[in-house]
């Protein structure tokens, strides 16, 4: 296990691999995407009280759970890098950092053109926007400081080290938010705790994440060879490399 | 312990020291919040409603102004590397700085919080429970804030940085501490909000000054 993790992590091996792998999982990603999309907007019938324009649902919902869940694998990611020292994972977490924030733009952007017919609003100082909205906050202070510091791997491991915090945090945040809403205002929001789903409408919402799952995935792969590449500027695979891609 | 008692000592007498340095926080404190009534309405109405919310804002942005002050002079004068190799394990020193600048910064804002209580109209019951969330919120901010000033020490401007990666995480505080104060004026019981405030100091004062001293580490590497 320890050693084929250590031959996948090295980085010339990880390039070869991922250069074989991206565009297959991009493929993918557009086929389920599409099917997933022909799902929600064509198939699926229109919901009984929010007519056509919840099917925003088939992309918002699945931004919403990537923002989660991009910010646990870059923390994951910079906590393996902090404790074994690992370069790969340094990249993966740098690599994962805009593609998260980008989604989690996504998320409140389609959440407030949702909450203009339903809410008669753009905006809603709703518990879950709200939490989005920090969580974006903290999407950009990791970023922020990796693009501040100009050593790359002290930069990587300060941007881990805070997105780690992050994570601490992020219940503890969402959960205050969450109490002080409730405080605040009245039952706005008792309209998301919908009725279970009709399988109609699960199937392509399942589909959607699939396909944002593979997306994530074949764009950090495409992102983290990239910076492979110019970490490994002057090691040896990759002056080989360039002189192969060269003669060609 | 002998070098915690130290490095607190050795930061307040700076800190008298320079005395008109240390004092900014708090009056940037006052000047914000006397500016308030000035931006929106000096009607007592419209002040009882956002009172809470005001003191707590100015206390998290006067934190925040003096937070960089705790490591960055001892990053210019090269005393942070000596505390970095000393044999002392790193986050009791970073424990005691916090408590040093919550001790120069903190503290103040408790003495002001009569004058400011009585400028924006709160009503005299909710003084102590004013009191108690600064007294329990401040420690935090402090606290949170050493992380954020351990990333960005090193950096040349560190300034605008550190306020995007600390703000944030001051959410929780400012929800129940604000909350706290705006139940105690309405004449409500706040030993909820108390109660989870004291939590949050809690665990910031156990988790922080180990994640600061890796931050630490980290920029100083």
């Amino acid at each position: 296990m320890w050693a084929f993790l250590h031959r996948f992590a090295s980085p010339p091996h990880f390039y070869r691999l991922s250069g074989r792998m991206a565009p297959w999982l991009g493929w993918a990603c557009l086929g389920t995407m599409l099917g997933g999309l022909y799902g929600g907007l064509v198939a699926a019938p229109p919901d009984y009280q929010q007519g056509e324009s919840y099917r925003i649902i088939f992309v918002h919902v699945p931004s919403a759970w990537m923002s989660l869940f991009i910010y646990v694998v870059m923390a994951g990611a910079s906590a393996v890098a902090l404790v074994w020292r690992m370069k790969l994972a340094e990249v993966v977490a740098v690599a994962s950092a805009p593609v998260g924030a980008s989604f989690t733009f996504l998320a409140l952007v389609t959440g407030s053109l949702w909450g203009k017919p339903m809410w008669g609003t753009y905006w809603v100082w709703d518990a879950r926007l709200t939490s989005e909205l920090i969580l974006l906050f903290l999407y950009f202070g990791v970023i922020g400081l990796h693009s501040a510091i100009e050593d790359r791997r002290t930069a990587s491991r300060a941007a881990g080290l805070f997105a780690i915090i992050g994570v601490v945090n992020i219940p503890i945040i969402h959960f205050s938010v969450e109490w002080w809403s409730t405080l605040h205002q009245g039952p706005t929001v008792t309209k998301l705790s919908a009725p279970s789903i009709h399988l109609s409408m699960l199937v392509p919402l399942l589909l959607m994440a699939v396909a944002f799952k593979l997306f994530y995935v074949t764009v950090l792969l495409m992102r983290a060879r990239c910076e492979v590449l110019e970490r490994e500027r002057n090691a040896g695979w990759v002056r080989a490399l360039i002189a192969r891609e060269g003669s060609e | 312990m002998s070098a915690f008692a130290a490095i607190v000592r050795r930061d307040l007498i700076l800190a008298v020291r320079h005395r008109a340095e240390a004092a900014n926080p708090l009056l940037f404190f006052l000047v914000v919040v006397s500016l308030v009534p000035l931006g929106l309405s000096p009607r007592r109405e419209v002040l009882a409603l956002i009172a809470p919310g005001v003191v707590w804002i100015g206390a998290l942005l006067a934190t925040l102004l003096s937070l960089e002050r705790m490591f960055r002079t001892d990053f210019e004068d090269g005393s942070l590397e000596l505390m970095l190799v000393s044999p002392r394990p790193l986050p009791l020193i970073v424990l005691a700085k916090i408590l040093a600048h919550w001790l120069v910064t903190g503290l103040p804002l408790l003495a002001a919080a009569p004058l400011i209580a009585l400028l924006l109209g709160l009503p005299a019951g909710s003084l102590p429970v004013l009191l108690a969330t600064l007294a329990l919120g401040t420690p935090a901010l402090s606290a949170v804030g050493s992380i954020g000033v351990a990333l960005t020490v090193g950096l040349r401007r560190g300034g605008m940085l550190l306020s995007l990666l600390v703000l944030p995480l001051y959410v929780p505080v400012l929800v129940f501490a604000a909350s706290a104060v705006a139940a105690a004026a309405d004449g409500l019981p706040a030993s909820g909000q108390l109660y989870v405030l004291g939590a949050l100091a809690a665990l910031s004062f156990s988790l922080a000054p180990a994640a600061a001293a890796a931050a630490l580490r980290i920029s100083m590497s």
